[in-house]
């Protein structure tokens, strides 16, 4: 448990080691890389004991350690994205072809498939298996996709910040998210919440 | 009238941005008429929520 800060005591090293079960995980969720993953942590705990003096108390050691790790994976995702530069053709703007896979463009363009009920889909964030499943379908998401959808949903930025980051327009990064969100949208419902008998 | 594919775009936009009104408008009246597409928002909704309570970026587990 955290005591509240009256004078914002400068962790100590192992104050900040502490937590680096919970930035491992953090960090393997947005990477998907393990050896990556130690990295980043490793390099976040040796800038947060280097600059554990510049520490508030403003907010708690882990929410300061989380804001170092985000920093670390934001230039992460930038330099991927700038050594695997976008194709943009494929990824970055709305077409056809992505939405041939969903909708049925001699139908009106209706759904091939009509999304499901997914019945109470919160009951399912009690269930470890429904994350293995989630973390896998997520996994699926083709490398540029993910790192914009993982700014947006996981470390939180808005649009314009990832736009920024990642040099793109906010055409791209809508295309992008939307691209995402229908591809695990439909791995969900296919693998755990609506599996075809 | 909008049709599935453009109101799945629109509804995956309102998760980043206020759409403008008249957007706004048909998207309502496209989802009061097409069940598929209201499922679509619920689950859009759900994502969102459920990655909010991912394991990984929850604050409650215990630390090493």
């Amino acid at each position: 448990m955290e005591e509240a800060r009256q004078n914002a005591p400068v962790p100590d090293e192992q104050g900040i080691a502490r937590y680096r079960d919970y930035l491992y995980r953090y960090a393997l969720l947005n990477l998907r890389d393990e050896s990556r993953a130690e990295d980043v942590v490793q390099e976040t705990l040796l800038a947060a004991v280097e600059g554990k003096e510049r520490f508030s108390g403003r907010s708690s050691v882990r929410t300061w350690l989380t804001g170092i790790l985000k920093h670390k994976i934001v230039d992460l995702f930038r330099r991927q994205a700038r050594e695997a530069p976008l194709d943009l053709d494929r990824e970055g703007d709305p077409d056809d072809e992505f939405a041939e896979l969903y909708f049925d463009r001699a139908d009106r363009d209706h759904w091939h498939t009509f999304p499901r009920s997914w019945g109470d889909p919160e009951r399912s964030l009690e269930d470890k298996r429904f994350w293995e499943v989630f973390d896998l379908c997520s996994r699926q998401l083709p490398a540029q996709l993910a790192r914009v959808f993982y700014m947006r949903e996981f470390l939180g930025l808005e649009t314009d910040e990832i736009c920024k980051e990642m040099s793109i327009t906010a055409t791209n990064c809508w295309v992008m998210l939307y691209r995402a969100r229908m591809g695990l949208r439909e791995c969900l419902e296919t693998r755990w919440f609506a599996p075809a008998r | 009238m909008l049709n599935c594919r453009r109101a799945s775009e629109l509804v995956s936009l309102a998760e980043d941005r206020k759409l403008g009104w008249v957007d706004r408008w048909r998207l309502r009246a496209h989802l009061g008429v097409c069940e598929g597409c209201r499922q679509f928002k619920a689950q859009m909704d759900f994502l969102r929520e459920a990655i909010r309570r991912h394991p990984a970026l929850r604050e409650d587990t215990k630390e090493s």
